[in-house]
């Protein structure tokens, strides 16, 4: 029986010619991550288990991305801690206010990871890396400990559900409407314990950022991990960005699916996922008169450059609602530079918008835009849970950055409009 | 290993939000964490639960972040075993990983109900209502995990290696 992508990686990475959904091995990683949130736990993990030097020093990245600039004391006494660590070990991929960016956004930009890479994160967001064509997928503290240890980690081969894309998006239409709506479809635990492998002819016309924002959200379905094939585009992206050289894996023609899922993207709309969770998707343009308090457009999900340049199209020139607080947070500083530099702050600023240095913030109730009692968000992140913004009776809807640009100037959940 | 204790019963898709929102999160403190274990969902289970207790939740339980911090206030709160109908991926992984039991038995998540006393037998995954009479059996662990789980956790696992 043939493998899929993700079959093919973790067998290579376990030091095995085959591997089957259901199997149990132990393989080899290239990169181990952790956030100011999950890393602390990992090093108190690490040091109790007399554990005093790590597997690899360039192959771990710590990434402050939380809750800095530090939101407060306790906040500061974390970073300290990595910051402390990360020195001590010598950790090469160490990124600190200044150099920082939201993790899954600026491991690809800077190209610290790439295709062929089995890697694991303290964060459930790592997934993102599948569109890079690496396996990566999100654990926890111990894991990651464990993993800065031995360079290893365990897993369960996962079966798989085949995403085939056929056609191209409308112009109103990015990668998350695409993910809110197979999520819609097949909920959030749809996909649980399994890869989301994506194929089909519609994947060329999709961007990297796209890839990346729809292989975000494969845990928002409940699957191990996403992958894409490394095509042109990728290879593209990957040029002169990787420190490390792509491997480049493919699905063999015989590989076993659990299911095929067909997705025409000429279809897709723009697509909403209500309270209380990212499954509960409709049309934007079908939601009628729900009046919004506050915007976010940011997040790992999408705070990339097209993200802003959504933004920026739909907010150029125009106001922001009266009553409405629209928040913009490039993802990574490089982002940051560039909307500055393109001026795209200055006509966040005269919109009446603001712009923060990039952090995850307010997309998990940290800080930087926190709900109060009976307020609503529309926000380009990608949970929606209870409480997840602020205060527990507080609502929070998923969109992409033109559904939220385009809302954010009527005040009321809006459809962008077809270019 | 066996647990005894009554039940506290949730519904499906119970979040790592709601087991601890991560407003608290700025701190890594296992016993000021706890404090604040299932806040968003069930305001009174911390001054409730007592050591040995047992949480019954219906499809992929703490599902979202990978913050171990979720099982972690579960267990430092004194709860014995989490049995739902099925765990989120890292939720799963983490409980294993720091040595938390839990459960996976459909019919025994339907079943029981808030309140009902409940002994589990971790050795023969057998778990008895005390209060209905009723025994469910759940799936046992594959061997390598049970390996992670008696070493009390993957850490201590690897030390052992």
């Amino acid at each position: 029986m043939g493998m899929t992508m993700t079959q093919k990686i973790l067998a290579a990475h376990a030091g095995l010619t085959s591997v089957s959904a259901g199997q149990l091995i132990s393989a080899k990683l290239d990169i181990v991550l952790g956030n100011d949130i999950t890393t602390p736990v990992a090093i108190n993990e690490f040091t109790k288990n007399g554990f005093d030097s790590v597997f690899d020093k360039d192959r771990i990245a710590i990434v402050l991305d939380h809750f800095v600039p530090n939101k407060d004391i306790k906040a500061a006494q974390q970073s300290k801690q990595c910051r402390e660590f990360a020195c001590a070990h010598c950790v090469s991929h160490f990124y600190d206010v200044g150099k920082m960016g939201i993790e899954h956004a600026l491991l690809p930009e800077q190209g610290v990871v790439t295709a062929g890479d089995c890697i694991i994160g303290a964060d459930s967001h790592t997934c993102t890396y599948g569109a890079l064509g690496a396996f990566s997928t999100g654990v926890g503290s111990t894991d990651m400990a464990a993993g800065m240890a031995t360079g290893k980690a365990w897993f369960k081969v996962p079966s798989a559900i085949r995403f085939e894309l056929t056609g191209k998006l409308p112009a109103n239409c990015s990668g998350k409407d695409v993910i809110l709506t197979i999520i819609g479809k097949i909920g959030v635990d749809g996909a649980l314990y399994k890869s989301m492998e994506f194929t089909g002819d519609g994947i060329a016309s999709l961007s990297m950022d796209d890839r990346l924002c729809i292989c975000n959200m494969a845990i928002e379905a409940g699957a191990k991990n996403g992958i894409f094939p490394v095509d042109e585009t990728t290879l593209r992206y990957m040029e002169g960005r990787c420190e490390r050289t792509p491997v480049v894996y493919t699905a063999d023609p015989d590989a076993e699916y659990e299911q095929t899922i067909v997705i025409d993207l000429s279809q897709i709309v723009p697509t909403v996922a209500c309270p209380h969770l990212p499954e509960n998707t409709h049309p934007a343009a079908e939601l009628g008169d729900i009046q919004i308090d506050q915007v976010v457009i940011g997040s790992c999900t999408n705070g990339r450059m097209e993200d802003m340049e959504a933004a920026y199209r739909t907010l150029k020139g125009q106001t922001v609602a009266p009553g409405v607080r629209c928040i913009l947070i490039p993802a990574t500083m490089q982002v940051y530079r560039e909307c500055v530099e393109r001026g795209y702050v200055t006509a966040f600023l005269d919109a009446g918008a603001i712009v923060s240095t990039p952090t995850c913030g307010p997309c998990l109730g940290g800080y930087m835009g926190i709900l109060a009692e009976g307020e609503r968000c529309i926000a380009t992140t990608n949970r929606n849970f209870v409480g997840r913004m602020g205060h527990v009776n507080s609502e929070v809807y998923l969109a992409s950055p033109a559904t939220a640009a385009a809302s954010a100037l009527t005040g009321y959940i809006t459809a962008p409009k077809e270019v | 290993m066996k647990t005894q204790g009554h039940v506290f019963k949730y519904p499906d898709n119970v979040d790592t939000d709601v087991i601890i929102p991560a407003r608290y999160l700025n701190t890594a403190d296992a016993q000021e964490l706890a404090k604040h274990c299932m806040e968003d969902i069930d305001v009174s289970f911390v001054s409730r639960v007592q050591p040995g207790d047992i949480m019954v939740a219906g499809w992929n339980f703490g599902c979202g972040s990978s913050r171990e911090h979720a099982p972690l206030v579960i267990k430092t709160c004194g709860t014995g075993c989490v049995i739902a109908k099925s765990f989120a991926r890292i939720f799963y992984r983490n409980a294993i990983n720091i040595g938390m039991p839990i459960l996976e038995c459909e019919a025994a998540a339907e079943e029981i109900q808030a309140g009902d006393e409940v002994a589990i037998d971790f050795d023969t995954g057998v778990i008895s209502d005390l209060t209905t009479g009723k025994t469910y059996q759940a799936e046992p662990f594959p061997e390598f995990i049970q390996k992670i789980i008696k070493s009390g956790g993957l850490l201590a696992s690897l030390k052992e290696m």
